[in-house]
């Protein structure tokens, strides 16, 4: 049990995927400018993490490492998670078409967010098991969704501040990412023997 | 090289792909949306651009808003009157052709026209550039010749000759792209068939205009006085012509005593000196 909640901590807060990792960053400023889409994003992200961290694991123990081929970890990775966002967007379009249209672009673009095949390739690579494998894909996730969000939030009051004409758009957004991305920094003094 | 592992991964790679593929297929049957067939029958009509001059940003997703949320279908002004008609004919209404129309560049700075204020060496376009005291030619309104909208206009009508953007009217399909890509905001739509136009979007009282551009508006108002239609206002200290009422006559175009206003006729004498292609000043 304290395991987990370790593993959350060092996932959500120490090791976040966005601030602390720079994984992610194109749905990170892409989608961020308005809560409700962050927040969409940010679940599709952390279903996407867990469900792409529970199917490359045994993948990669079941299928790969028998045969020798764990080289081809990143290509089966890739197969792997581009399949899975192909069924959030099906089922994204039939069952929730707001935030299908809302989300637009960026939805397929989940399949080349490199935290999602970033998350897979950690698992192997820190040699989790399957429940801290799948664990680690959902808090991560969960890290994503709490640093769009907190971007989104500033964001959304940036909107009606007075800003100087060349820091208008993304400029201002990047200053913001970075000062978050700073405050961030502050976790790394819980950093656990882990 | 061991034959057998390279098969071996072929196949493990086959099979894992397969399963994938097969697993989407299924879900994909699960999932299915239904779509409005009419949905489908007007996006083959569209010109498939995706160019966003309707308002929407694409094609489909036109197509989409006139079948479900009841959109004009005269919207298109890429496909123009035959799309207009197609639409009609599947929505089962009847709708206005609208007027075909095209860009004009309002502003005839060449480098031979406007002076410089400094010589600009950098990123390869206008915006950066308007940025800094508002291009490197001294008229802070003029085109600035980078060719931004060169590169944004997806049908290349649009090119840049001695420092000036000029539209080929032949190619242009009037899809305002180049209006919101030009960060001076001198490129308009104007009716198709228009003879006359201002070529000169300068703010800056007579003087200043004077002393920076051979052919800058002065906003002395005589296009104004001698038009039978009073279809000329003075806007900022430049001439704006109300096409819904110009009738082009072309008395404005004789009497202005900057000859800014260019017409047609005109136009193709000045081209017929220089290199034969079909674009304009």
């Amino acid at each position: 049990m304290m395991n987990i909640f370790l593993l959350a901590i060092t996932a959500v807060l120490i090791e976040n995927f966005v601030f602390v990792k720079f994984l992610g960053i194109c749905p990170f400023i892409g989608v961020s400018k308005k809560i409700s889409t962050a927040v969409g994003m940010g679940i599709a992200v952390i279903f996407t993490m867990t469900v792409s961290s529970a199917l490359t694991w045994p993948v990669h123990y079941f299928l790969l490492q028998p045969f020798d081929l764990s080289y081809f970890d990143t290509i089966a990775f890739i197969l792997i998670i581009a399949a899975v966002v192909q069924l959030v967007e099906m089922y994204l379009r039939k069952c929730i078409p707001s935030l299908y249209s809302a989300l637009g672009i960026y939805l397929p673009l989940i399949t080349t967010n490199c935290a999602v095949l970033g998350i897979s390739l950690l698992n192997v690579t820190k040699g989790y098991n399957f429940i801290e494998s799948v664990l680690y894909g959902f808090f991560s996730g969960v890290g994503f969704l709490l640093a769009i969000v907190l971007l989104s939030l500033v964001r959304e009051r940036i909107k009606f501040a007075d800003i100087p004409t060349p820091f208008r758009g993304v400029p201002i957004v990047l200053i913001a990412a970075a000062i978050l991305s700073i405050a961030f920094m502050g976790f790394q003094g819980l950093k656990l023997p882990f | 090289m061991d034959i057998v592992a390279v098969l071996i991964t072929v196949a493990v790679m086959s099979v894992l792909g397969a399963v994938l593929a097969t697993a989407l297929a299924f879900a994909g049957k699960i999932f299915e949306v239904k779509k409005d067939e009419r949905i489908e029958k007007i996006i083959q009509i569209l010109p498939g651009v995706n160019c966003g001059g309707c308002g929407y940003t694409g094609c489909e997703k036109y197509a989409e808003a006139v079948v479900k949320n009841g959109e004009e279908v005269n919207l298109c002004t890429v496909g123009g009157g035959p799309a207009v008609d197609s639409l009609s004919v599947i929505m089962g209404v009847n709708a206005e052709k609208k007027q075909r129309k095209r860009a004009q560049v309002m502003c005839r700075g060449t480098c031979e026209h406007v002076k410089m204020k400094y010589d600009y060496v950098g990123l390869d376009d206008c915006f950066s550039v308007s940025k800094l005291g508002n291009g490197p030619k001294e008229c802070r309104y003029g085109c600035i010749g980078l060719g931004t909208c060169v590169k944004e206009c997806i049908f290349g009508a649009i090119k840049i000759k001695d420092g000036l953007a000029v539209v080929d009217y032949d190619k242009c399909r009037a899809c305002g792209v180049c209006v919101n890509s030009c960060p001076q905001g001198i490129i308009r739509l104007v009716p198709y068939d228009s003879s006359v136009w201002v070529c000169c979007s300068s703010g800056e009282k007579a003087p200043v205009t004077r002393e920076v551009c051979d052919t800058g508006c002065i906003g002395c108002g005589t296009c104004k006085r001698v038009c039978p239609e009073n279809a000329i206002e003075l806007e900022n200290n430049v001439a704006v012509i109300d096409y819904s009422r110009c009738t082009g006559c072309g008395i404005c175009s004789e009497k202005c005593p900057r000859k800014i206003i260019c017409m047609k006729e005109i136009r193709s004498e000045m081209n017929s000196g220089k290199e034969g292609d079909d674009s304009d000043i």
